[in-house]
């Protein structure tokens, strides 16, 4: 092992809240280092080909491909160190222990470290789910979106959260025909524009239903797909039979605490936000002093909103660094929690909403 | 629960509840945008890009986007603009037939003169149309406003379109 490396701010994971935080930090003089496990920095942003929601003073508008290379450029321009192709394997009191290039492990003892590791997919089972053709959505917008790899012919979705609803409009896009999105609550669950957008279509959402069981040789051949009852329990005599050789699952995130849970900070059970979460301040520090967290690691929402909590945490790190006035650093603390909880306003952002203020107070409770 | 939420496709009720629906008589006097935008989301960018100010969101950036009809020309900018897609432009004062301008971000683009198919909300085929023209400026962003001819009557039902040479419908394959 190569001796410590000490960077001002260590960044794990060059997703949206990644590279976020990394150009807040460096704007106070920070060095930042970001290391992701990837070949390049984006984290899902790099398969997002549609036009993101959100207010027009942030993104809105643009394309989260687009809002990638941006990103990716600003972070350049401030000379931020990217370690790429290099995960992070452990973190032991404070020392992270990166696999550099895959080839050889180094030690850094940064002066702060932000984890902005992301989510990672649900899935559900059924017979036949380790067959070839069946992925989960992420999956299914990498070969297509980022590797141009037309994966079928005919694909069946399940679940209509937008993930599920944006991946198969993007399916539609390159030519693979969607015989049907199945989901199993009563109702959509991702916004009606969206909905309405893959409707237009021609594709069919299917609420009260599930999948029974995929069928094929090689690969996927076909899915058969069921009704549920109230009590989600399948109802016998409802099976239908779809031509199909690609099942895309788009059943829900949960954040990737590991890397939390081995630095030891405190998680709780948020199902709000997708499942246990490292408790954190309004600046986003973890139960450990100087361990940020940003993003979908600290509960499934927006790349928007990872973003926002992204530079909040890139200035939380600065301000700990003594790198930032106490006036500025009060001025733009207040401008991002005020833009988080502009993007976690109305009916849809609700819920997610109560559940950070929760964390909040949990980490007041018992750090503060 | 609401139509939308139930199946993804307004309702009529709820189409005609939506602040950014214009009435009947105003499409009847030209070319207007519909923002068929129901639900309160985080989104606004209609409402800066909207040259004549006609679009209204406001602080609180879920709330619904609300269309002042008498100011909008139905210049068809704010269509490409919408990341819901959910923004057309009607026009049902001709005689001949009605207007409907469709964000659309499929490749090829069709041509102006293209006889297509003209389907509603839920993708089904309604009626014969043809495309008029096709923006894709770079200002479009890849999601070209295509404006199609459809017959009388059609102009409020008519979301999309498909161009099928062989007369397969959309969804039929395979």
């Amino acid at each position: 092992m190569k001796r410590t490396e000490v960077p001002d701010v260590l960044v794990v994971g060059g997703g949206p809240a990644g590279m976020a935080a990394a150009i807040v930090a460096s704007e106070y003089g920070a060095k930042v280092r970001i290391v992701d496990e990837n070949a390049w920095l984006g984290g899902q942003l790099v398969k997002q080909t549609h036009k993101f929601f959100g207010s027009a003073r942030h993104y809105a508008g643009s394309r989260g491909i687009d809002i990638c290379a941006r990103l990716v450029k600003e972070a350049e321009e401030r000379d931020v160190e990217v370690m790429l192709d290099s995960p992070v394997v452990g973190v032991f009191d404070g020392l992270v222990i990166v696999a550099e290039r895959q080839e050889r492990l180094a030690a850094m003892r940064p002066g702060c470290t932000i984890l902005a590791t992301g989510a990672g997919e649900n899935a559900i089972a059924f017979p036949g789910w380790t067959l070839p053709g069946v992925m989960t959505a992420g999956a299914a917008q990498t070969f297509v979106n980022v590797h141009r790899i037309r994966i079928g012919h005919r694909a069946v979705v399940a679940g209509s959260g937008n993930v599920g609803l944006i991946v198969a409009y993007q399916l539609e896009q390159v030519g693979i025909n969607v015989a049907a999105i199945v989901e199993a609550m009563p109702s959509i669950g991702g916004w009606g524009v969206h909905a309405a957008k893959v409707r237009k279509l021609g594709i069919p959402i299917l609420t009260g239903h599930t999948i029974a069981e995929a069928r094929g040789t090689e690969h996927v051949e076909s899915v058969t797909i069921q009704r549920v009852d109230k009590a989600f329990r399948p109802v016998s005599g409802t099976e239908e039979i779809l031509e199909a050789d690609i099942v895309c699952l788009a059943v829900g995130m949960n954040s990737r605490t590991r890397l939390a849970e081995m630095a030891g900070c405190t998680l709780m059970h948020v199902p709000a936000l997708g499942g246990k979460v490292p408790v954190h301040s309004a600046g986003m520090e973890t139960s450990i002093p100087g361990f940020f967290v940003a993003g979908d690691i600290s509960g499934i929402e927006e790349a928007s909103t990872a973003i926002e909590e992204g530079r909040l945490a890139g200035l939380s790190a600065a301000r700990t660094l003594e790198a930032v006035s106490g006036v500025e650093y009060e001025e733009r603390r207040s401008a991002y929690i005020e833009a988080l909880a502009e993007l976690r306003s109305g009916p849809f952002g609700l819920a997610r909403r109560e559940a950070k203020e929760e964390v909040v107070k949990s980490h007041e409770r018992r750090y503060a | 629960m609401t139509q939308l939420r139930r199946s993804g496709v307004l309702g009529e009720a709820e189409l005609s509840c939506c602040p950014g629906v214009p009435g009947a008589e105003r499409l009847a006097g030209g070319a207007c945008a519909v923002m068929e935008c129901s639900e309160e989301i985080p989104c606004n960018p209609c409402e800066a890009d909207c040259p004549r100010g006609a679009i209204c969101i406001g602080r609180d950036v879920t709330s619904r986007p609300t269309l002042d009809a008498k100011q909008c020309v139905g210049c068809g900018i704010c269509v490409p603009r919408c990341p819901g897609l959910a923004i057309f432009v009607v026009d049902l004062s001709r005689d001949d037939g009605d207007r409907v301008t469709i964000p659309y971000e499929f490749l090829p683009l069709p041509k102006a003169g293209d006889p297509v198919q003209g389907l509603d909300r839920e993708g089904a085929r309604t009626c014969n149309a043809k495309v008029l023209s096709v923006n894709a400026g770079a200002q479009n962003d890849r999601t070209a406003a295509v404006t199609l001819w459809v017959p009388k009557g059609f102009g409020m039902r008519v979301r999309f379109f498909k161009r099928e040479p062989k007369g397969v419908p959309h969804g039929a394959t395979g």
